[in-house]
């Protein structure tokens, strides 16, 4: 079945973007991880990310078809054209409130990606299958280091029951269901996201369980991110470093 | 000049190495899918280790430079996702090598079998990453050097 490509194109956005964000976060810290492991962990992560961008948004500029590369959809749209998740964007607060949204992005990212592996679009399959490698090894850290600090001394754990607290509300968007996902649905390129929920509150709740960490009561979610409707102010001042050298030097290329 | 036949160009790309990783090449690695003709073009699919992999760029300069450097000028390099890249494909060569070098080979069951410098079975894991992305850092406990392991993808 023929999908409309605006719907499309607004599907592989989200893809793109939630990694070219979280992607840029992550390498903030390159230089300033507590040690020399971690530093470099955190750096692979966000390689892997931004590789992940340029597929995912290199497919996107593609069916846009307006002549687009995934470095003009990255560096020269403003806050209002990006289409992550709320989740994303937020700063990365200390070392364990960075590695909490890793791993509650992670655990999304393992889920989607097992799904968008059939997809009918044979672009997104070949993306979601390569993706999903690094996933696989992404979560994996991410999970043994919630468990680790969590249950760990009474300072880490009581700092990554505060991440958690501070990062929870932010789950729910990304399993938001709207009309480009019904689209994406339906022309089974893409699951309904609102359908992953019971499989990521399953390993979720597993790891933070061992973690010995409590699980918020409330499903109330932050919302307006994969939407571009309302971005949190954190998103602007990103933007204002990822895309300083194309605003201050418009059109430059290396 | 002629066109080479298919097996020569495999030849010469067997002899481009890895930029990081310098005692494999390209081929042993397993990251050359195909070579074809497309008309006189020779056309070369390549599919990246890991999607970030900063040698990919360099990786394409040196195809493309080997091949100029044995005549051929139409060249094109094309991406090939899928299947994705696994260390499965990589050649025993590659492995006995790499071991050689001081970096333990992928194994299968996600761990490196022993320490590449004494043989020592006593290992541990340092961290799940390391100075590139294929590759993480482990110790061994017998001789107590560090050392890196491909990770298995």
């Amino acid at each position: 079945m023929a999908v409309d490509k605006n719907l499309l194109f607004e599907f592989l956005l989200r893809q793109g973007d939630n990694a070219l964000i979280l992607g840029h976060r992550v390498s903030e810290w390159c230089g300033h991880s507590p040690v020399l492991e971690e530093d470099i962990a955190l750096a692979n992560t966000a390689l892997d990310l931004i590789g992940q961008t340029q597929m995912w948004l290199g497919y996107a500029a593609e069916v846009q078809g307006m002549g687009k590369t995934a470095d003009d959809l990255a560096f020269l749209r403003d806050a209002w054209d990006f289409r992550n998740v709320l989740l994303t964007e937020l700063p990365n607060g200390d070392f364990g409130q960075t590695l909490m949204r890793q791993f509650l992005f992670d655990a999304f990212q393992s889920v989607l990606m097992g799904r968008l592996m059939t997809s009918s679009d044979e672009t997104v399959a070949a993306i979601a299958a390569k993706a999903s490698k690094e996933i696989a090894y992404h979560v994996e850290r991410s999970a043994d280091t919630v468990v680790g600090l969590g249950d760990g001394t009474e300072e880490s754990h009581a700092r990554m029951q505060a991440a958690l607290d501070y990062l929870w509300p932010y789950v729910g968007e990304m399993f938001e269901c709207d009309t480009v996902d019904t689209a994406m649905a339906e022309a089974g390129i893409a699951p309904d996201p609102s359908t992953l929920r019971d499989e990521y509150d399953a390993l979720v709740t597993r790891v933070l369980t061992e973690a010995t960490l409590t699980l918020p009561e409330s499903r109330f979610a932050h919302k307006g991110g994969r939407t571009g409707q309302r971005h949190t102010e954190h998103l602007g001042h990103l933007l204002t470093k990822m895309q300083w050298l194309q605003r201050a030097y418009p059109g430059n290329t290396w | 000049m002629t066109r080479p036949s298919i097996e020569q160009v495999w030849e010469w790309l067997s002899t481009i190495p890895d930029p990081e990783i310098p005692v494999i090449t390209l081929v042993d690695l397993g990251i050359i899918r195909d070579v074809a003709f497309d008309d006189e073009t020779c056309v070369v699919s390549v599919t990246p280790t890991y999607s970030g992999c900063p040698a990919t760029s360099m990786i394409n300069v040196d195809i493309e430079t080997c091949l100029r450097g044995h005549g051929l000028d139409k060249i094109t390099l094309k991406q090939q996702l899928s299947p994705a890249w696994t260390t499965d494909w990589m050649s025993d060569k590659a492995r006995a090598a790499l071991e050689d070098y001081g970096i333990a080979p992928p194994q299968a069951k996600g761990t490196p079998a022993r320490c590449p410098r004494c043989g020592g079975e006593h290992i541990e894991k340092l961290s799940q990453f390391g100075s590139t992305p294929c590759k993480a850092q482990w110790r061994c406990k017998d001789c107590l050097e560090p050392f890196e392991y491909f990770k298995c993808i």
